[in-house]
């Protein structure tokens, strides 16, 4: 049986509005605790347009993307909320007793009294290559990502891709697989230079293959690949192949969100906007992943949806406290939660 | 005023009055043309508004640029008059440009 974390706010999605909840909670002294299945704080802004400008953020004419997290990630510092990465909310229980269990993919456990679901639009999953028929042999010849090396032993394995996963996994598995191939659709890479010309080295001393072209067709039988079809510039190659591993980046999927039981409306979570709270009491959800009449998928509405999910929230957790209205700028209380000198 | 032909991948055709500086995506996006889906927005984030560039029209509306060349990577049967819509503007030369929207998008 693994370790419990406590927590009192369990966030699922460290996008821009599950960080910025973490302030907006933590001036009501409720300590919080995100999960997220990237390997680093942002959601969107991060993994999809990091050095792209924001030109609607309030009070910054323009901000990168990746600027913004970084500021909130200073922003919420003083609260030192909690971060477990790589890791896809499974599970969301209510406890007998009040409060909430919700579990990872690798079976962690943690223990709130409310959970804010900020999954944006759903988790990060890799983006599965339009070849026709690749279905049949997912979970046996072909994966997205590599959780065992071992598997990869004494296969010939092809690896798809420009980018640095499919070069990182290309020169990884070259020495325990049969054979690697690398298929990319031209001779230029996204991927780091130094681990190109890593994996061109090989290829010139014969340890690797390179077949520049695109995967047209897959065969084999009962779920078991045997060989692909490159289509080239000029000509079509086939190359044998029992271990497929495609890197064509990652898309959005709702994902586990949709089996908690909750009500959807077409993939969003209906709220109410006042606590923001979905059909379970307790359970909250702001940013894109949530809906309620005019409901626009900005980053300041999510901000705001933060602010009143708060005090609901408060409100779980301690009933009978009366929450005051306080400013920033201006209440002592606050300021020493934010670490501001007197 | 600039005139812009889309060929659905059945065939069917959109012929659309479009202003110059919006981009090739966003005309789509707006008289609803099948097959474009642009989940990015116009970002060059996605690689879901790729098009063929009919062959006549290859030389004028030009090469894709580093970053649209990396995301095409991600797009299906992608040839070498692939474009990304969101990254081609229109102008006036381009009066007549005629896309062809792919089977599915990556
Ligand atoms: C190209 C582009 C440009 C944009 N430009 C603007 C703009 O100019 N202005 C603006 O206001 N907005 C803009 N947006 C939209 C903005 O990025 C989103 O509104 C914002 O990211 C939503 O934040 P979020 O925190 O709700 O969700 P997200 O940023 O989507 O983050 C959600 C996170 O939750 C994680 N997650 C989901 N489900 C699970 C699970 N089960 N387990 C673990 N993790 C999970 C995801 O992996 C993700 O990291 C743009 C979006 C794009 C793509
Ligand atoms: S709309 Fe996303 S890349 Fe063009």
């Amino acid at each position: 049986m693994s370790d419990i974390t406590h927590t009192d706010v369990l966030i699922i999605g460290a996008g821009p509005i599950g960080l910025f909840a973490v302030f907006e909670l933590g001036l009501f002294d409720m300590r919080c605790h995100l999960i997220d299945i990237l390997d680093r704080p942002g959601g969107q802004c991060a993994e999809l347009y990091p050095e792209k400008p924001i030109y609607d953020i309030p009070g910054y004419p323009v901000v990168g993307a990746q600027e913004l997290v970084d500021k909130l990630l200073q922003q919420i510092a003083p609260f030192k909320p909690g971060f477990t990465f790589n890791r896809m909310v499974t599970a969301l229980e209510r406890l007998e007793g009040g409060g909430f269990r919700v579990t990872t993919d690798e079976n962690e456990v943690f223990e709130a009294k409310v959970v804010v679901i900020a999954a944006g639009g759903g988790s990060f999953q890799p983006k599965r290559p339009p070849i026709p028929g690749i279905e049949a042999y997912e979970g046996s010849s072909v994966s997205y990502s590599v959780r065992c090396m071992e598997e990869f032993r004494g296969h010939d394995v092809v690896v798809v891709g420009g980018g640095d996963s499919a070069l990182d996994w290309s020169l990884n598995l070259q020495p325990i697989a049969r054979r690697v191939t690398l298929v990319h659709r031209r001779p230029e890479f996204r991927a780091a230079p130094d681990n190109v010309n890593k994996m061109h080295a090989l290829q010139e001393a014969g340890a690797l293959d390179l077949v520049i072209g695109q995967v047209s067709a897959l065969s084999g039988e009962g779920g078991k690949l045997s060989s692909i079809t490159v289509k080239g510039p000029e000509s079509e190659v086939v190359v044998p192949c029992t271990r497929l591993l495609p890197f064509f980046g990652l898309t959005m999927k709702l994902g586990p969100v949709a089996e908690w039981g909750l009500h959807l409306h077409e993939n969003q979570i209906p709220v109410d906007t006042e606590k923001f709270e979905t059909s379970e009491p307790g359970i909250f959800a702001i940013g894109d992943i949530n809906w309620y009449p005019g409901k626009l998928k900005l980053i300041l509405s999510g901000f705001h949806e933060a602010a009143l999910m708060a005090q609901a929230a408060k409100h779980v957790i301690s009933p009978k406290e009366r929450i005051v209205f306080q400013y920033t700028t201006s209440s002592t209380s606050l300021h020493k939660k934010l670490g501001v000198p007197d | 005023m600039t005139k812009l032909t889309y060929i659905a991948h059945d065939g069917t055709r959109f012929e659309v009055e479009a202003e110059n500086g919006s981009t090739v995506m966003e005309n789509a996006i707006r008289n609803a043309v099948p097959g474009i889906e642009a989940e990015c927005g116009g970002a060059c984030a996605c690689a879901t508004c790729h098009v063929y560039v009919d062959d006549a029209w290859t030389a004028l509306v030009g090469e894709p640029e580093a970053m649209e060349e990396d995301m095409l990577d991600f797009a299906y049967e992608v040839q070498p008059n692939s474009r990304l819509s969101c990254q081609i503007k229109v102008r006036d030369e381009l009066d007549g440009l005629v896309v062809t929207v792919p089977e599915r998008q990556g």
